[in-house]
């Protein structure tokens, strides 16, 4: 695969988790446990909106047709994403909100920090950025694991059981195929090992302070970097495209 | 001789007042002023709240990715300014808690237009152009109001409102200037949204039976009339200029006093909406309800955390 269309499908993979994740956790603003972690899930789906920003917008160049960062988040369709599963999942109670964005953030922090050292600087200059912005996610979704797991046998036992639902698909966030393969080898992004490596021992860790377990079930869900996705995506993306389909053609 | 004492202190309080010096926290204020401007500051700060949803309604829906983090950072910003609002209203000894439930039991108001729908995208111009912009007059005088806390929440406030009132008019001047259902869609806002932004000053003067007093304290600065006529001023011609129409066939520039004149305000619907009989009430204390109770569960956790780390 040549360098280029790689780059390009590494990018909108990037750039759909922070849309799609950020899109479910904008769903919160209005209806948060209290209002300081209303503002703070606000806060959240602000930054990831605004990386999907940066990175669509930087697909839509590297790809090279003339689609800008709002043609590819509203005008594709479903198998054309390619964000992770685990970020389309709904948002269920705030327990399994705050897990679904914790086993992302401890994923997106190793990343971010290789990848501000990438050899494309484009690239490298968007991750300086959203380095900064998802530090701040990690600790706070870390200190809430913490909180629920260790918190009441009510709040043990609702994030527990979220963990349960959240763990299969895990495993996909380290998904690796021939864009991966090409882009290593350029020194444009770094080996999922290495990623790997790090996310076990944020979560582990987390975890461990959390009084939680990893569910012992290592059955394996993946699909949506190949833009096979669950049930979830459709109404998601039939919300989310909803302006831009009823009125094509229109700017706002 | 107690009772001399209080006369003291009144005279003292109202020289303050007289003077525009700023009551503070522990200054001490007669039990009314205490009791309004608890009443006004909480209704103020359930208005933001509550006034997430309408909007809140449109982010999952926004039509490009600027306008959705716009409108996110905008209604964020109202639960910042409630969050402002309802520590301003602890520092007279009203507890957060016991204030929420009064907008759950419905004991306490908030403003009116939050219990009209948004019905369509061009409803977020419209907001921000009209109940954002009714409220910027509302809360400017504010700014001066004599309570030293909620006069320097307010400041900030201000600033913050006028940029979503800049937002929203953004939004429908350019959509009044789209295509046809772009413009139909506008026009259509405004025909929703102005007579219930009119209603956001509340009654007539001669019908406002708090206005005098709070005058007198200086929480309030202008009458309902005065604030809402400012408003009908400055928006009319900003409509005129997007090309789009006022839905009032009465209205009309007296040339001779240079304020426009409005058509009669429906009454019967301010009051029936305040009671609790507008469209959407019930949806709007029904959905901060259920945030409370779906969020029992974290603050509990939250607490019994806290706990167990103090006994660490």
């Amino acid at each position: 695969m040549e360098k280029q269309k790689a780059l390009y499908e590494y990018v909108l993979r990037l750039a759909d988790d922070s849309l799609i994740l950020g899109h479910r956790v904008s769903e919160w603003c209005g209806h948060g446990p209290i209002l300081e972690e209303d503002i703070a899930l606000t806060n959240l789906a602000l930054d990831l909106i605004g990386q999907a920003t940066s990175l669509l917008n930087y697909a839509g160049e590297l790809e090279g047709k003339g689609r800008d960062g709002d043609a590819l988040a509203f005008l594709r369709y479903e198998r054309e994403y390619k964000n992770l599963l685990l970020v389309e999942q709904t948002n269920g109670d705030f327990g399994k909100t705050i897990m679904r964005q914790f086993l992302f953030d401890a994923f997106r922090k190793p990343l971010f920090e290789k990848l501000q050292h990438s050899s494309d600087q484009h690239l490298a200059a968007i991750a300086e950025k959203s380095l900064k912005e998802t530090k701040y996610h990690l600790k706070h979704t870390s200190e809430w694991v913490i909180r629920l797991g260790d918190g009441t046998e009510e709040s043990h036992n609702r994030i527990q059981e979220s963990l349960d639902a959240l763990w299969k698909y895990t495993n996909e966030i380290f998904y690796k195929d021939d864009i991966d393969s090409v882009l290593i080898s350029e020194n444009i992004i770094p080996s999922s090992e290495e990623i790997k490596a790090e996310w076990t021992k944020t979560v582990n860790d987390v975890l461990e302070q959390a009084t939680l377990t990893i569910p012992s079930n290592n059955w394996i869900q993946e699909g949506g970097r190949k833009g096979f996705h669950t049930e979830a995506l459709g109404y998601l993306l039939a919300e989310m495209q909803y302006m831009q389909r009823a009125y094509p053609n229109m700017t706002w | 001789m107690e009772d001399k004492n209080i006369l003291e202190l009144e005279r003292r309080f109202q020289e303050k007042i007289d003077n525009d010096i700023k009551i503070e926290p522990n200054d001490w204020m007669p039990d009314d002023y205490r009791q309004t401007l608890i009443r006004q500051i909480s209704q103020h700060a359930h208005s933001e709240i509550v006034g997430m949803l309408p909007e809140g309604n449109w982010i999952t829906r926004a039509p490009n990715l600027r306008r959705k983090a716009v409108l996110l950072a905008k209604v964020q910003d109202e639960a910042g300014h409630g969050l402002y609002l309802y520590s301003a209203a602890e520092t007279l000894g009203a507890d957060r808690e016991e204030t929420i439930d009064d907008l759950h039991s419905g004991k306490a108001k908030y403003s009116s237009i939050f219990n009209y729908p948004t019905l369509s995208w061009a409803d977020m111009g419209a907001i921000g152009w009209l109940v954002d912009g009714a409220a910027i007059m509302n809360q400017v005088p504010l700014c001066r109001c004599s309570y030293g806390p909620y006069a320097r929440a307010m400041v900030r406030v201000c600033k913050e409102e006028s940029f979503h009132q800049r937002q929203g008019f953004e939004i429908i001047a350019h959509l009044a200037q789209g295509t046809p259902a772009q413009k139909e869609m506008a026009q259509d806002a405004l025909n929703r949204f102005w007579w219930p932004a009119l209603m956001m000053f509340g009654p007539n003067d001669a019908e406002s039976k708090h206005t005098v007093q709070s005058m007198n304290w200086k929480i309030k600065r202008s009458t309902n009339d005065e604030l809402r006529q400012l408003f009908v001023d400055v928006t009319v011609p900003q409509a005129e200029m997007i090309g789009l129409t006022i839905p009032d066939k009465d209205l009309k520039l007296n040339k001779e006093t240079g304020h426009y004149e409005t058509g009669e305000i429906n009454w019967a619907e301010f009051w029936e909406v305040v009671k609790g009989n507008g469209p959407c009430n019930k949806e709007r204390v029904d959905a901060r309800r259920k945030a409370k109770e779906d969020g029992m569960w974290v603050r509990e956790a939250a607490l019994a955390f806290a706990e167990k780390r103090k006994n660490k």
